[in-house]
């Protein structure tokens, strides 16, 4: 007979109470780790920002575009090792619930900046012959149930009128970090379209995206290159992509600070929850203390003994949270719009912290209850009536 | 002058073995809020190894306080208590908490078993602190609860006993780790007569066979005459 097993039994001695405090644990801690998740997914662009990866837009906003010229301009700061380009082309396919990503983008540099959208040799070469070609992530092929050569319709809304490209590659994300969601076309095709209507967009970018060779020289190259266009028509505003990516996401960022902060006080809940149970089984357990120390057991049994069988409902709870969270968060992304969160994953950091939070919330709702045990006279404690 | 070998070798001197528990002049009050409450008054008293004393008096005479004083579970306000050579009033409490679990066996009124453990498993308790291994802490525990009459009990829990044999477990546990005393505080007080008549034959036997030195606090007059000696209590203080 060990002292565990002298806690293990403690802490099922009333079943049902100890079943409802580990219940509300398991759903505080599916709460947490949802919401971490939400919160995770939402700043994942940031996450899976490169270091070595400076973004330029237009000064005034995102939304307007830039001269085609600029591009050999930028290439020819120092410290630029190589610069592509892109555009927002949004549009429609299938219907207006289908969210994923949809660029155009320079075929010719766009996978030497972005490394992380792993595509085979060949459909690469195919896809830069093909003017109509596009390469989609992994994610959208099942999805939609897309091969190679496949035709892809898209109904054009910021470019209006319909688009139809082939399916040239299928492109795997290197991590899990990595969207699996966008589809990317050549923007010469976008170019080409954009001459014949001798539309206002000919000769027109979204944004660039420079690879740069250290990210230390983040803000000399950003600098220089904004000092280019300075005073021009279309002025510039360059910065590193984590920094775009989070400006991006700044109009949401109350939320997702509230659902942050919301996720900490769902802990300090059940932490409390957790506490009163505590508090209610040592107060119950006060002549058995005092039984314990007229035998020769000190203090830090009695400790042990506390924060062991607080420990043991945490860990029951927690346990059983994140195992419910496995199938709820797979749940939630099949109930959300596709493509809502390209990257929706439980994250080893918020495993970890779920079970930080598991095993801090043992220790510390065991430490009143603990404190009264230890300190209570023994003399006090066998006249204990509960 | 007269050789001290003259008359032959003298005989070694035999000095009386000292008493086992010593209280030189023991007093202890409570406060309460303002009030301090005197529960003993200058107690003296010895108590020889393998003796088994009675304390007995009305309630309230400070029988109960006495004995947790000499289990060292409280503090005398003044005076000494040395048993078995140590003086308790000098041991900081972890020193006193292992002098307990080395010297003292406890018997409870209401029997105090732990009711999530077996029988087995509650007179194992006091063992943990001693390092034995678990094999060894077992068959000790076997024997005690063999001692007490108990050996086919092993696995019940205490709600599965009657009250009877549960005070037998407890003897087991108070004795399981060969204690220098055993105090028992109304050990009959919540049994039957045929229980209680139990209970006392074994602290009796244990006396006698094992040469226990046991304290028993008891009202009962009945109780009482199984100890080889009876000391009253009267408003703290022996008479």
């Amino acid at each position: 007979m060990e002292l565990l097993k002298l806690m293990a039994r403690n802490a099922l001695r009333h079943k049902l109470r100890s079943l409802l405090t580990a219940v509300g644990i398991a759903v505080a801690v599916l709460a947490f780790m949802l919401l971490r998740t939400v919160v995770t997914a939402w700043h994942a662009g940031v996450e899976r920002s490169a270091a070595n990866r400076l973004i330029t837009r237009h000064a005034v906003s995102f939304v307007f575009p830039l001269p085609y010229a600029y591009r050999d301009r930028i290439a020819r700061v120092p410290g630029v090792e190589k610069v592509t380009y892109s555009v927002w082309f949004s549009g429609v396919y299938i219907d207006k619930n289908q969210f994923f990503a949809r660029m155009a983008v320079d075929a010719d540099t766009f996978f030497d900046v972005y490394p992380e959208f792993l595509v085979p040799a060949d459909q690469l070469a195919a896809f830069k012959r093909e003017r109509n070609a596009c390469i989609i992530g992994a994610e959208i092929a099942e999805r939609y149930h897309l091969k190679i050569g496949d035709v892809m319709p898209l109904e054009g809304d910021i470019f209006p009128g319909r688009w139809e490209f082939v399916v040239r590659g299928i492109y795997e994300p290197r991590d899990k970090a990595t969207d699996p969601t966008s589809m990317l076309f050549q923007w010469q095709y976008l170019e080409q379209q954009a001459r014949k209507e001798k539309s206002d967009r000919e000769g027109q970018v979204g944004w660039y995206v420079t690879r740069i060779d250290s990210p230390d020289n983040a803000a000399p190259i950003s600098e220089a290159i904004d000092a280019l266009f300075a005073n021009s028509r279309a002025e510039t505003k360059t910065e590193t992509e984590r920094a775009f990516h989070q400006n991006f996401l700044s109009s949401m960022g109350s939320v997702m600070t509230a659902m942050d902060v919301m996720s900490f006080v769902i802990i300090g809940i059940i932490l409390l929850v957790l506490a009163n149970t505590m508090i209610m089984s040592a107060r119950e357990r006060t002549h058995e203390y005092a039984v314990l120390k007229t035998l020769g057991f000190t203090g830090g049994h009695i400790l042990a003994l506390v924060a062991g069988e607080s420990l043991c409902l945490s860990i029951l709870g927690t346990a059983a949270g994140m195992a419910a969270t496995v199938p709820a968060v797979a749940g939630f992304k099949n109930a959300l719009p596709k493509g809502w969160f390209p990257v929706f994953y439980i994250e080893p950091k918020t495993v970890f912290f779920a079970v930080l939070a598991g095993v801090a919330i043992g220790l510390v709702a065991a430490l009143i209850p603990a404190r009264r045990a230890t300190s209570q006279k023994i003399v006090e404690g066998l006249r204990y009536i509960g | 002058m007269r050789s001290p070998h003259a008359a032959g070798p003298i005989p070694p001197r035999v000095d009386p073995m000292p008493p086992l528990i010593e209280i030189q002049n023991v007093s202890k009050s409570y406060q309460r809020a303002n009030l301090e409450i005197p529960v003993l008054r200058n107690i003296s008293l010895d108590i020889d190894a393998g003796d088994f004393v009675a304390l007995m008096g009305p309630s309230g005479s400070g029988k109960t306080t006495l004995l947790n004083l000499i289990a060292g579970i409280d503090r005398p306000s003044a005076g000494r208590i040395v048993v078995a050579g140590t003086d308790l009033t000098e041991l900081n409490e972890s020193e006193l908490a292992a002098w307990r679990s080395r010297h003292v066996g406890f018997i409870f009124q209401f029997y105090n078993l732990i009711p999530v453990l077996t029988a087995l498993e509650n007179v194992e308790l006091p063992l943990l602190l001693t390092g034995l291994p678990k094999p060894e802490r077992r068959e000790h525990a076997r024997s005690a609860l063999t001692i007490v009459g108990l050996a086919d009990r092993l696995d019940h829990y205490p709600r599965q006993l009657s009250g009877g044999q549960e005070q037998r477990v407890a003897i087991a546990r108070a004795i399981v780790t060969d204690p220098t005393i055993l105090v028992a505080d109304e050990p009959t007080g919540d049994l039957d007569k045929n229980s209680a008549d139990e209970v006392l034959r074994l602290m009796n036997r244990l006396n006698r066979e094992i040469k226990k030195t046991i304290l028993m606090v008891t009202h009962d007059p009945h109780a009482a005459e199984r100890a080889r000696s009876i000391r009253r209590l009267d408003k703290g203080e022996l008479v």
